[in-house]
């Protein structure tokens, strides 16, 4: 049977149909099959699922902080549930930032240095391959991908950074840091592997006309996770 | 009883504040020299239905944990006016 992702659309979400579209055309050419279908947030349950996307945008209007209300929908509880089971889930950029709301994923995105709202191509490196998101890369090797956001300053504290450094949970990194991240952070994941969230947008590299195509190796990796999760036995 | 709180949301120090930074850097070019150490926070203010102002104190204090401020990179002050 092949796979299903869920990819979570909160009111403010606007990325979901891009992702949607970036991984089902992925999905069966270069990579496992795969059934993409979108979630409501108010969604209790995803025991159905392989795999969860939180996608970009402004989930509740990004109001408090990006974020901070996202983290009381009702998803959240089933997708506390689905990760700590060993489920993959993905957030991109708003869906990285209620990933750390949540408590999810370590640290916190702050509003970025020079207070400028980024919207441009960055390179990126690979800096660990052991994740839900990284398995189809290598280790080192570069990625081009566009970030927008104004809120994408990677914060934690000294403590949560060295762990992080520690267990291998640095994911990816800006080959030119473009909004203040700690330790030039892009990309973080749980102790785990299966929980990632980073800024960068994958699904916005994935096709010839939008210039780039290095997001379709991290969205290959994701669904070669999904599909051994549709494998495990019940 | 009827009780209005008031909370005081601010980036715990050391944490970067790029908004104070740039006001910071705005205020000379306004002929304000000397103003140094700008850090914004946000300002929350509500009602809350308690017994007594303790126990509004309590809620106000709890209501700030579990939405207002995010305790890894915010702290926040409560008070009940």
């Amino acid at each position: 049977m092949s796979a299903r992702i869920g990819v979570v659309v909160f009111p403010g979400t606007n990325c979901e149909h891009d992702v949607v579209k970036a991984l089902s055309a992925v999905a069966g050419e270069e990579a496992p099959a795969a059934t993409v279908e979108l979630l409501w947030h108010g969604e209790r349950s995803l025991s159905h699922l392989d795999g969860v996307v939180l996608p970009g945008g402004f989930a509740h209007g990004d109001y408090l902080r990006p974020g901070a209300i996202a983290r009381f929908s009702a998803v959240l509880d089933a997708l506390t549930r689905f990760a700590a089971e060993g489920g993959p889930v993905i957030g991109i950029c708003n869906g990285f930032q209620v990933l750390t709301e949540a408590g999810l994923l370590p640290g916190a995105l702050q509003k970025n240095s020079g207070l400028r709202f980024v919207c441009k191509s960055v390179g990126l490196r690979v800096c660990s391959t052991r994740t839900v998101l990284t398995g189809a890369v290598s280790q080192g090797q570069r990625l081009r991908m566009p970030i927008n956001h104004f809120e994408g300053n990677y914060t934690c504290d000294q403590r949560t950074l060295d762990r992080l450094r520690a267990e291998d949970c640095v994911v990816l990194r800006y080959e030119e840091n473009p909004n203040g991240s700690v330790d030039d952070i892009a990309g973080v994941c749980n102790a785990a592997g299966n929980v990632v969230g980073l800024m960068p947008h994958p699904e916005r590299a994935c096709d010839v006309l939008t210039g780039a195509m290095d997001g379709v190796p991290l969205l290959r990796s994701l669904l070669e996770a999904a599909d051994r999760h549709a494998s495990l036995p019940a | 009883m009827k009780f209005e709180a008031f909370v005081e949301v601010r980036l715990r120090p050391g944490i970067s504040d790029p908004q104070g930074a740039t006001i910071e850097r705005a205020l000379p070019a306004l002929g304000f020299d000397g103003v140094t150490e700008v850090r914004v926070g946000k300002a929350i203010r509500f009602t809350i239905e308690a017994l007594d102002e303790a126990t509004a104190r309590e809620m106000s204090a709890a209501v700030t944990d579990r939405l207002l401020a995010n305790p890894v990179i915010e702290e926040a002050e409560v008070s009940i006016l």
